[in-house]
């Protein structure tokens, strides 16, 4: 075994090689040889070269992320490298540094673990497609600066990594921009999220002036010095990035749009790492939040109407990838509430149980479309192939998806024992722990005190459950229960996915069934328990103290709280199971229009006509007509450049006369210089 | 005048490059008289003149390192780097002229082997004109220069507008000798000296500062070398006589007059009227405001491409004005730095409007430079260079931008810091633009017309290359600066200190430019 000196040498290693893969690949896209051909494939032999490069990096650094995992584990001390500095600029220092704590490794083998999974499944997936290079590349890219996010040791470093996934991210959401609607959704997702970064750079700004420094470890050590209000903003900033990052109220707008790219880039990005870079941040600076229990108040309350907002929103999606995209901004809003009530171990532990079960359902859904989209193709249909009113019995057609795809259902619903049932349960447990006494519940938002938004933040938590059941069963009996509703002919075309898709998705079932063994209750000693809390003590437990206090719940009131959200889980299998009926649904064609509050649902609020309406047309207007046409074309170019240029040219052709060409006049000229010069030395001007 | 009694003097070594290209120029005289008529020999005897030149130059070079003898403290010639770095700038303007004279002449039939005899006649003068510390000698300089001038200017008979400026510049010169002479003659009234070292120091110990007699002689010394230095009201003749000289003359005239003339300027009012500062600076700020405004602003209506460049040169000496105005070391660094990099770009503009004209003058109109970039493209790229370096363009223009950097750096931290003339630099520079920038889109972006290239009966191989040295010269040295600046830093003169005004700390501006030499 390697000393932790030589591991702090290889570190860079692990985001070295997905930017190698990029590179690689990247090259290759370049090579028209190496772009698809007439039918739009790449040749077998060069999609194999490109998929060694594109997941060989993967499982590499899913290996060394591993690797690093037992170093951490064996010293219990981060390991840490700097190449030396990067910025210097009077007393402003920045190092190219990593830092590989318990924290990081954590996420490290999600990037890597989930990310090689996702890599391999992609192979398949992406067969057909000309730019199946440049998907890996890309694919890579973003990897690498994800990887930079979760291990820079101080905040311009994450800041790479934050804006580099969102770089990746917007590649990707684009990644077919023939279709400009695609295009469209890759730009809606970056300049929302150029609003959250506004914020985390004034953040970083606040930080830097007040502290001198940006280093993790250093904010963490030193914040003592800031006054409470000055925390509170950073930290109320900070949350704006996280916001925009993580798809919260009121930016989550980008993430439904962002299903536009390849389903295995939503499955990665867009539900189990980027995503989740928001909940990274807050635990990272654990110390600094649970110092602002103002701001702590906040995030729990947006993460709790975000939690009911979309879920609500999923009730009436069609398009099975939608569903997901609202499911995920609901989970995440979950997760905001965990961390934000300073639960950082249940935050964390929804995080990567989520990034199983979201990622096994959008793999799984993923295998659907792909199985839809050639059967639809090989009859020469142009119905939607993502519409769950074109499917319909799809468990006879494809058993084992469809198996695997009701695990991540149950699990999601919170049915035990499946990984999403202990992490929410954690959450839930955590938030009514708080309510009930804890300094969280003693400090108060404005007037309104801070028990009771963790009690809203409860009750939110344990409806929105309910709900999860509801547009999750809904989802699972529409496309996989009752009849093909797309014709015959199509169904027998449907066939369930080779083992390159299948296999990913079988790996992910297992990690959603035995997750929960990650981080036991004590109240379920189904094996060690609090594993992940004692892994992440080091980073967050004092910080977790901070708010929580040392208290903890009675065994009576946590089988409650069990017994509680074991039922609404029940209840809202049951009343999907009850209350929607699949045999009277009709192809999306022929579907009839949507009104009253389904109308509202179908369409998210009609927020994105709100914001068309209220924002961007309004700016738009002003843009054109006040700033371009009136500012800069008429004011700026017209008055200024031109009018100044034409000034002077006037005023030039003008005194030209004077150059009569008599020398006689000239003389003229010089006895009057003289003249004044004689004048202005007799008079003695300006001495 | 006792300071000319050669007893005490080492004349031949003061004087021996103005004796090297005075007994040159006689040589090229003789070798017109018995050599044949014809093409061959006005190329043989500008080869000759080049070859004088040259062995000047070195003689020149060797006498900077040289100790200076006897005489030479505050004698009538003056023995510092100043003089050096001046002599330099002209003999550089001289070679570049020389060559472009020597195709153009065969060209326009301008076939004769006496110009470049003028041309180093008049060279001597300048020389003289940047060395002497005496006001007899600086008259003498002047005059000598500009006789020769007033020749060269008419040279071409065959057309009327060259005859027509040699006779403006004749008459018109003529003219503001009378006000230089009647001004020499005030100021020696009032300090009994034309010595400029003891003038200084009577000025100093008399407190003449403001005495009338002094005042007047400075009034109209400034009449007389404004007229040479061509600042504005003085400059009407500029460009008439800029245009209607041939072209090489043109260049020599913009290049050398101009250097020369301001040399003496600026060591007249530095040294031998420094004390009087406070009575002469408003005038020179004065007239380098308005000089600066009308020559860009009078450029910028041009349409012919050596008349645009006379306003330009005009501007310029408003431009130097500022650097004399500063009344600094870093002042007097920038003016020889400015110098140079302004000559390069003359020498180098003229030259390329003698290759597009092919030596006919009615050739030189701005739209007779359209699409050149299109059939030659390396001549419109270092036109560019020229434009942009007497803009003061960053990187792309090479020295100039460090010369007008320099200047303002000097007006800026000058002991009586030059905000408000700073700014109309500035302003003016900016005005400049809409002319220089003309050129080049000119160039790279209009269709050529049908009849924009002469065919070119003349071989313009050397133009191009003096054209090319001076394109690299100063994209090199704008690169990398560091050799002028410190080459400029070497050129000091004495300067006497001016009453209630704090002696200005040598080299302040341009200090930390020379630790680092890329862009600051």
């Amino acid at each position: 075994m390697l000393s932790s000196t030589s591991a702090s040498q290889v570190i860079w290693l692990v985001p070295l090689l997905p930017f190698i893969g990029f590179v690689v690949n990247g090259l290759f896209s370049l090579l028209p040889a190496w772009r698809g051909g007439t039918d739009g494939t790449t040749p077998a032999s060069r999609r194999l070269t490109v998929s060694a490069v594109g997941v060989g990096v993967m499982v590499l650094a899913f290996a060394m992320s591993i690797w690093l995992a037992t170093q951490v584990a064996g010293t219990g001390n981060a390991v840490t490298s700097s190449l030396g500095e990067w910025i210097g600029a009077g007393s402003f220092h920045v190092d190219w540094a990593l830092s590989v704590d318990q924290l990081s490794v954590l996420m490290m083998l999600v990037i890597t673990g989930v990310g090689s999974l996702i890599h391999i499944y992609s192979v398949g997936y992406m067969a057909d497609d000309a730019g199946f290079a440049r998907y890996f590349a890309y694919l890579n890219l973003f990897v690498g600066f994800m990887l930079m996010l979760v291990m820079g040791a101080n905040l311009p470093v994450l800041f790479i990594g934050w804006e580099g996934v969102g770089l990746a991210s917007y590649l990707l959401i684009g990644f077919w921009f023939g279709d400009t609607a695609n295009a469209a959704a890759g730009k809606k997702a970056f300049v929302v999220n150029r609003i959250g970064d506004f914020g985390l750079l004034l953040a970083m700004f606040i930080i830097f002036v007040n502290m001198g420094t940006l280093d993790f470890a250093t904010i963490a050590r030193d914040h003592a010095t800031l006054s409470t209000p000055l925390v509170t903003g950073i930290c109320l900033f900070m949350f704006l990035g996280c916001a925009g990052k993580s798809a919260q109220l009121p930016l989550y707008v980008w993430l439904p749009d962002a299903m536009a790219g390849p389903t295995p880039v939503s499955a990665l990005i867009h539900a189990a790492t980027m995503v989740t870079a928001g909940i990274y941040l807050i635990v990272r600076n654990a110390a600094l939040f649970s110092a602002a229990p103002v701001a702590c108040l906040v995030i729990v309350l947006v993460g709790a109407l975000t939690a009911i907002w979309s879920a609500m929103v999923g009730l009436k999606q069609w398009d099975i990838k939608k569903v997901l995209a609202y499911s995920t901004v609901s989970q995440l809003g979950y997760m905001f509430m965990a961390a934000g009530a300073g639960a950082y171990t249940a935050a964390m532990f929804h995080l990567v149980t989520h990034a199983f079960f979201k990622a096994l359902l959008f793999l799984g859904a993923g295998a659907v479309i792909h199985s839809m989209h050639h059967a639809l193709h090989a009859t020469h249909r142009h119905d939607d192939a993502q519409d769950m009113r074109n499917m319909g019995g799809l468990l006879r057609r494809m058993p084992v998806t469809g198996a695997l795809m009701w695990i991540a259902t149950l699990a999601i619903a919170g049915i035990p024992p499946l990984a999403g049932f202990f992490s929410k349960d954690a959450i839930l447990s955590a938030l009514a722990e708080r309510a009930l006494e804890s300094p969280l519940a003693e400090a108060s938002l404005g007037p309104v005190p801070g028990r009771l938004v963790l009690w809203f933040a409860y009750g939110v938590g344990v409806i929105t459950a309910f709900v999860t059941a509801i547009y999750m069963t809904r989802l699972m009996r529409y496309a996989f229960h009752g009849q093909f509703r797309s014709g015959a002919d199509v169904e027998t075309k449907v066939h369930d996915a080779p083992w390159v898709l299948r296999g990913p998705l079988v790996v992910l079932g297992a990690l959603t069934l035995v997750g929960g063994w990650l981080q036991l209750p004590t109240v379920l000693p189904l094996g060690r328990t609090g594993a992940l809390a004692a892994w992440l003590e080091p980073i967050t437990g004092r910080a977790a103290t901070l708010l929580t206090g040392t208290g903890t719940l009675a065994h009576e009131t946590e089988y409650l709280l069990i017994g509680i959200a074991v039922a609404v889980a029940i209840a809202g299998i049951a009343v999907a199971f009850v209350l929607l009926k699949p045999q009277a649904l009709t192809t999306k064609d022929a579907a009839p229009a949507e009104h009253g509050i389904g109308l509202v649902l179908a369409n998210d609020y009609f927020v994105d006509t709100a914001i068309r309406r209220g924002i961007t047309e309004p700016v738009v207007a002003v843009s054109r007509k006040v700033l371009w046409r009136g500012l800069d074309l008429g004011v700026i170019n017209g008055l200024l450049v031109q009018g100044s240029a034409q000034t002077f040219r006037v005023i030039s052709a003008f005194a030209s006369r004077a150059q009569v060409g008599f020398a006689g006049s000239y003389v003229w000229a010089i006895v009057l210089g003289t003249v004044g010069l004689i004048g202005m030395f007799a008079l003695g001007v300006g001495r | 005048m006792n300071g000319l009694r050669a007893a005490s003097l080492d004349l031949g070594t003061l004087l021996l490059p103005e004796i090297m290209l005075s007994v040159g120029a006689m040589f090229v005289l003789l070798y017109g008289v018995f050599a044949p008529e014809g093409v061959v020999s006005t190329r043989r005897a500008h080869l000759l003149a080049i070859v004088v030149t040259l062995a000047t130059a070195a003689a020149a070079a060797m006498l900077a390192n040289q100790a200076a003898p006897l005489g030479a403290a505050s004698g009538p010639l003056a023995w510092d780097g100043f003089r050096w770095a001046s002599v330099a700038v002209i003999l550089l303007g001289v070679l570049g002229s020389l060559v472009m004279a020597m195709e153009y002449n065969e060209g326009a039939a301008l076939s004769a082997p006496e110009p470049p005899a003028l041309v180093l006649f008049s060279a001597t003068g300048m020389l003289l004109l940047v060395g002497s510390r005496d006001l007899m000698l600086i008259f003498l300089g002047i005059e000598l220069m500009s006789l020769a001038i007033y020749v060269l200017t008419g040279l071409d008979r065959s057309r009327a507008g060259s005859a027509e400026a040699a006779l403006k510049y004749f008459l018109l010169g003529a003219f503001s000798t009378g006000f230089l002479l009647y001004g020499m003659a005030l100021v020696y009234g009032a300090t009994g000296t034309t010595n400029l070292t003891q003038m200084a120091a009577v000025i100093e110990s008399r407190t003449l500062g403001t005495d009338p007699l002094l005042v007047g002689g400075l009034a109209l010394l400034f009449v007389g070398f404004s007229f040479k230095v061509a600042a504005v009201p003085f400059h009407m003749w500029t460009p008439d006589v800029y245009e209607g000289a041939p072209t090489p003359y043109t260049a020599f005239m913009a290049a050398g007059v101009k250097t020369a003339a301001f040399a003496a300027f600026a060591r007249l009012l530095l040294d031998g009227l420094g004390p009087a500062y406070a009575s002469w600076h408003y005038a020179a700020w004065v007239l380098a405001a308005v000089t600066m405004v009308v020559g860009n602003v009078l450029a910028l209506a041009q349409q012919n491409v050596k008349r645009m460049l006379a306003y330009s040169s005009i501007a310029h000496a408003g431009y130097l004005l500022v650097a004399i105005t500063s009344r600094s070391a870093d002042g007097v660094a920038s003016l020889v730095f400015y110098s140079l990099a302004y000559t390069l770009a003359t020498i180098g503009s003229y030259c390329v409007l003698s290759i597009v004209s092919g030596g006919i003058e009615k050739r030189t109109r701005l739209t007779d430079l359209a699409g050149l970039a299109r059939t030659r493209p390396a001549l419109a790229t270092a036109m560019a260079v020229f434009m942009l370096s007497l803009l003061g363009f960053p990187v792309a223009g090479g020295m100039g931008f460090f010369a007008k950097w320099y200047i303002l750096r000097a007006a800026l931290n000058s002991p009586t810091p030059q905000i408000k003339l700073a700014v109309i630099f500035v302003l003016a520079s900016v005005v400049s633009a809409g002319y220089y920038l003309g050129v080049i889109t000119t160039m790279f972006m209009k269709p050529p017309a049908d009849d924009a290239l002469p065919s070119r009966g003349v071989d313009a191989r050397l133009t191009g290359g003096v054209v090319a040295v001076a394109a690299v010269l100063l994209l090199f040295l704008g690169v990398y600066p560091s050799p002028a600046v410190r080459w400029a830093r070497a050129s000091t003169m004495p300067m006497s200190p001016a009453r209630a005004v704090a002696a200005p700390t040598p080299m302040q501006a341009l200090a930390p430019v020379n630790s680092q030499p890329m862009l600051p």
